[in-house]
């Protein structure tokens, strides 16, 4: 407990940048067709297997944007009009509808703030995510559903059996996520996109499941974009951070030196935030001591 | 009736002289038979003239519920209420209502058009609980647009409607309205919860500053932060029971509670602490246990 800040500093160091990037974000630009207007102008970050990046800004900062057009699913008359996207080292630009099908959920998925509204209300959830296991990893019927069962008893839902067989309207918000969460990683995906995953939750369910995407990160090397308008979870989960503002990345930079020596005036004003109305006015002197 | 009340179990908390509120073993039940389902469980707790307590709670804790039982808005089936010394706890609807107009408790809720009649305009919002005193027109008036500059708003919103204003803005007329005849007691129920963090730490600057006017708070929310930021003492509930009350720094730095525990360990703050998450993953087992 007394040595944080130390901690924060190996892991982020610690890690070699030697295996190639699954997801190479470079100087992209996403503007509205319709009104010939840029909103995102220039993200660039690079995720190698088992790291994570944070995108912290507030709504309308280009951040969802951005995810969206790393999963080729901008809406529509929105385009990445200059800049790459390179997941696995094959540009998105050259994919076919077929290969991105076969791309998302095996090596990229995602996880949103709104977990009802990707969800099937009329069918059972555990059938939707066994699907993903039968189509994706070619599992039989019977063994995609055992997986299934499997994958949200690791989302830590405490009666996996029972919720497998539930619909969407008899489970609660925390409980919805879990199960997309499920579905998410269900093809063993080398990306995962949490795009204010946990925003709506409870602190204590929030906690829970970041916890699970740590050890998802340290058992089979997931790598992770976190998205979030709280510093405090991108803090928590990342080894490096961007700081978007008005469709702009105002800085960047491994998660430490940007906590402790924050260039940009809008990063300044996100910490301060946190320094007086957080926990960590009581918290700093106590791990001090 | 305040005295020296025992309080064993609690840590920390000493029965003030004479308290603004005095919840004793309070139980409120929703539904008819086999329906009827318990919402808060002997829960008790006493407010000091000019305290800030914070009562912090996730989905199900009871947190509105409290609320709503303390301003009369859902009727207790067991238990005591005294509000500045008087016994309401056999009070009527038409009592009840009596004490919110005449401002003996005052309240905000998370949403500000809750607490505003959309068809007043800001000035005569702010001036009817002044009216309902005894006010004359005139006065309240002005008293009404000398108050404005304390909630950081200009004298212009005067002739808005509440439909006219931003959130925060509306929540900011909200708190001034609660607070412009001065009463000693205001139950505030998620005041900031929908409001973006310029506005939250907005209104929660607000609410430090006019606590020197001696008015007690009661400060309800999911957010540990928040609390924490304004509270002098922080009360946990968790399924419908208190199950720690104490000086917020203790509550924050050495919760007792298994449950505090989890919820002070699973808030998200700027400094990552990997060792954390073990601790989390062994109080969720004994918690479940």
């Amino acid at each position: 407990m007394t040595t944080l800040s130390e901690k924060t500093k190996s892991t982020a160091t610690d890690r070699t940048p030697s295996a190639p990037p699954v997801l190479a974000v470079s100087d992209v630009h996403i503007s509205d067709r319709v009104t010939d207007r840029e909103i995102v102008h220039g993200v660039t970050f690079d995720l190698t297997p088992g790291t994570s990046v944070g995108i912290v800004g507030e709504s309308g900062s280009g951040k969802t944007l951005t995810c969206r057009a790393a999963l080729g699913i901008l809406p529509p008359h929105f385009e990445v009009s200059d800049g790459s996207i390179e997941i696995g080292g094959t540009d998105i630009k050259t994919l076919t509808p077929q290969q991105w099908t076969a791309l998302r959920g095996a090596t990229i998925s995602a996880v949103f703030q709104d977990p009802a509204s990707y969800l099937n209300p009329s069918i059972r959830v555990g059938p939707q995510i066994a699907e993903v296991i039968h189509i994706k990893k070619g599992l039989n019927r019977r063994q995609a559903r055992h997986r299934a069962v499997e994958l949200l008893q690791a989302t830590q839902l405490r009666e996996p059996e029972l919720v497998y067989s539930q619909y969407t309207h008899e489970l609660s918000g925390g409980m919805l996520q879990r199960v997309l969460i499920a579905a998410a990683i269900a093809a063993d995906p080398q990306v995962l996109i949490a795009d204010e995953a946990t925003t709506a939750l409870d602190v204590t369910v929030q906690a829970e499941i970041l916890d699970l995407f740590a050890d998802l990160r340290e058992r089979t090397g997931l790598a992770l974009v976190v998205v979030s308008h709280d510093l405090a979870v991108v803090a928590q989960m990342c080894d490096k951070v961007l700081v978007m503002r008005q469709g702009s990345v105002v800085e960047h930079g491994p998660t430490h030196t940007v906590l402790n020596a924050p260039q940009h005036e809008y990063t300044r004003l996100l910490i301060a935030e946190h320094e007086q109305y957080g926990l960590e006015k009581f918290r700093t002197p106590q791990e001090a001591s | 009736m305040t005295a020296q009340l025992p309080a064993p179990s609690v840590a920390g908390t000493e029965e003030p002289p004479s308290a603004v509120l005095e919840v004793t073993d309070l139980e409120v039940h929703y539904g008819l038979r086999r329906r009827r389902r318990q919402a808060l469980h002997g829960v008790s707790l006493s407010v000091a003239p000019g305290e800030t307590v914070g009562v912090i709670g996730e989905t199900g804790s009871g947190k509105s519920t409290f609320a709503r039982a303390v301003l009369g808005l859902v009727r207790a089936s067991a238990g005591r209420i005294v509000i500045g010394g008087h016994d309401v706890s056999a009070y009527g609807n038409r009592q009840w209502r009596g004490l919110r107009r005449r401002g003996v408790v005052q309240y905000v809720f998370q949403d500000p058009l809750r607490s505003l009649d959309p068809d007043l305009t800001i000035g005569e919002s702010l001036a009817e609980p002044l009216l309902v005193h005894g006010v004359p027109r005139d006065e309240a008036a002005e008293r009404a647009r000398a108050f404005l500059p304390r909630v950081r708003l200009s004298d212009e919103l005067l002739d808005r409607l509440p439909g006219e204003l931003s959130g925060g803005q509306r929540q900011r007329v909200a708190v001034a309205r609660a607070l412009v005849t001065e009463p000693r007691l205001v139950i505030l129920d998620e005041p900031v919860s929908a409001l973006d963090s310029a506005n939250r730490v907005q209104v929660l600057e607000i609410l430090r500053e006019l606590r020197a006017t001696g008015v007690a708070l009661v400060f309800i929310s999911h957010d540990l932060g928040s609390v924490a930021g304004i509270a002098d003492r922080i009360a946990v509930l968790h399924q419908g029971e208190l199950v720690e009350v104490g000086p917020a720094r203790d509550v924050i730095t050495r919760p007792q509670h298994l449950y505090t525990r989890l919820l002070v360990s699973s808030a998200p703050t700027l400094r990552t602490a990997s060792a954390d998450r073990e601790e989390r993953k062994a109080l969720r087992a004994l918690l479940h246990a």
